[in-house]
């Protein structure tokens, strides 16, 4: 794998994303969704910034699995179907280079649309009076990215695998929010099953990566901190997984006819 | 010729799909193909459609692996990434980054072959001055014409000052001005002493700028020579040899 290559190609999918419309169209959604509700003033109650840092957060995590797994299902498609992938694989780049720029591309792309909704998440908060811990929101926005690597490798590996871009959008996006929502449940729910579903299931809970690990929402939104070192080991989660899907999409890749 | 100038070189080249009809195992794309192109010459690559030219070129350019037989560019093996560094290729109808102008596709490809940007920027003005795209050069290419995109194709193939272009039909789809212009640009690119193989189904154009052709029909190479030589050999035009190489008869 050549570095400059892959940063070479990262280099044209963050060029891709600013200068597309999806981002701008879902910041300014969510912009305007959070000041209509922010400005609604329910009986004066206090849990008003509770219940705002939790719409605005959940408008955030929505947001950014839509922009994370739209621009990283079309990378690979989009390459082959204008033909830009002849071009580009005809210069001294291999495929592997090709997954790994595309990779890295959609994740910083997806860092810095990140940093521009937690800053917006900020001036939200402190406008409403709420207290804002940078150093978790902070942690909270890096846990947040490193949820993304796996998402976007995911999606990477996913254009590989099936045919239309927006089946692989929809499987994604099917199988994350699912995760998000039961992957923690799905242990507890094999306890109550027989064989064999039991052992299936518990291998899935085992094996499916488990998102909420970096769901950090309900913390921001009670004001608890964010400790150091789980926030490390949840990274390294995150690049395990990133670099298993990212492996399997390259094997994928190397099989794969070009037109 | 001399051996050291050999540029391409194939060696009873074998190429086999498999077949998704049912009941066949393979399909053979190319067949036995052996060739040699040297330097400064510009090699018409022929055959109706079918005929195993871009799997041909697919194979050189790393893109398939020979089934059987080899392929080499400078005497490097195709299959090692290092065999592309002096290749440029313009493969037929490309819809390059619409959201960059030629210039960002320009240095994006110049940024692969690790051109230093002062020499970059001196390489984009020279072949975007060759190519005819100054004047759109801050333009996003999804506002460029079909010939205009062509033309930044052409750009993109020339940005490593390449010895050896590799060319799929390109001047397909193009209206007349653009054809002429595209040729005019393989002329210049032939006086400065580049390589060119290139397949095209206009053979007029392949008679007026080729030093030497080769006919594939069905996988297999059926004929090849200087163009000179193979109308003096048959008495008749270019386009008259290939009818009668892929067996074309004319009814009564």
């Amino acid at each position: 794998m050549n570095a400059n290559n892959v940063l070479a190609i990262s280099s044209i999918v963050i060029k891709e994303l600013y200068r597309r419309k999806d981002f701008y169209v879902l910041f300014i959604l969510t912009v305007l969704i959070t000041a209509l509700a922010g400005s609604a003033n329910f009986f004066n109650d206090a849990r008003i910034v509770g219940w705002l840092k939790e719409l605005s957060l959940t408008l955030i995590w929505l947001a950014s699995l839509v922009i994370a797994i739209n621009t990283a299902a079309r990378q690979i498609p989009a390459e082959r179907e204008s033909r830009t992938i002849f071009p580009l694989l005809a210069k001294p780049v291999t495929r592997a280079d090709v997954i790994v720029g595309k990779f890295l591309g959609c994740w910083l792309a997806c860092g810095l649309a990140l940093v521009v909704f937690y800053v917006f998440f900020g001036i939200v908060v402190s406008t409403k009076g709420g207290s804002v811990w940078v150093a978790d929101y902070v942690l909270a926005l890096w846990l947040h990215w490193m949820m993304l690597a796996m998402v976007i490798a995911l999606s990477l590996l996913g254009s590989l695998l099936f045919t239309s871009v927006a089946a692989n959008v929809t499987i994604c996006f099917v199988i994350v929010v699912g995760i998000l929502f039961v992957g923690f449940h799905l242990g507890k729910v094999a306890q109550q099953q027989a064989e064999p579903v039991q052992s299936i299931m518990l291998v899935l809970y085992n094996v499916v990566p488990q998102f909420g690990f970096f769901d950090t929402r309900q913390k921001l939104i009670h004001g608890s901190h964010l400790a150091l070192v789980p926030v490390l080991l949840a990274t390294l989660y995150a690049w395990a997984y990133a670099a298993v899907f990212l492996g399997g999409g390259w094997l994928a890749f190397r099989r794969k006819a070009l037109n | 010729m001399p051996a050291n100038d050999l540029v391409i070189q194939l060696e009873q080249l074998r190429v086999e799909y498999r077949s998704k009809e049912l009941g066949q195992q393979t399909k053979l794309a190319v067949n036995d193909l052996s060739l040699k192109v040297h330097a400064g010459q510009v090699f018409g690559f022929l055959g109706p459609n079918g005929a195993g030219k871009t799997t041909t070129m697919n194979v050189l350019l790393g893109f398939v692996n020979p089934s059987g037989g080899s392929a080499s560019i400078f005497g490097v093996d195709v299959r090692q990434p290092i065999a592309r560094q002096r290749i440029g290729y313009l493969p037929e109808l490309t819809y390059y980054y619409k959201f960059l102008t030629a210039e960002e596709l320009l240095r994006f490809y110049a940024k692969i072959f690790k051109i230093p940007k002062a020499e970059t920027e001196q390489r984009i003005d020279r072949i975007l001055k060759l190519v005819e795209l100054e004047h759109a050069r801050k333009r996003q290419i999804r506002t460029y014409s079909k010939g205009m995109q062509q033309r930044a194709g052409l750009a993109q193939a020339l940005i490593n000052d390449p010895d050896l272009l590799i060319l799929d039909e390109p001047t397909s789809g193009l209206d007349p001005l653009g054809r002429m212009k595209v040729r005019d640009i393989i002329k210049r690119l032939k006086n400065d002493g580049k390589t060119v193989f290139f397949s095209s189904h206009e053979l007029g154009e392949v008679e007026s700028i080729c030093d030497r052709v080769a006919i594939l029909h069905q996988g297999e190479l059926k004929v090849e020579g200087s163009v000179e030589e193979l109308k003096r050999q048959h008495q008749t035009h270019l386009e008259a040899i290939f009818l009668k190489v892929v067996g074309y008869q004319e009814a009564a």
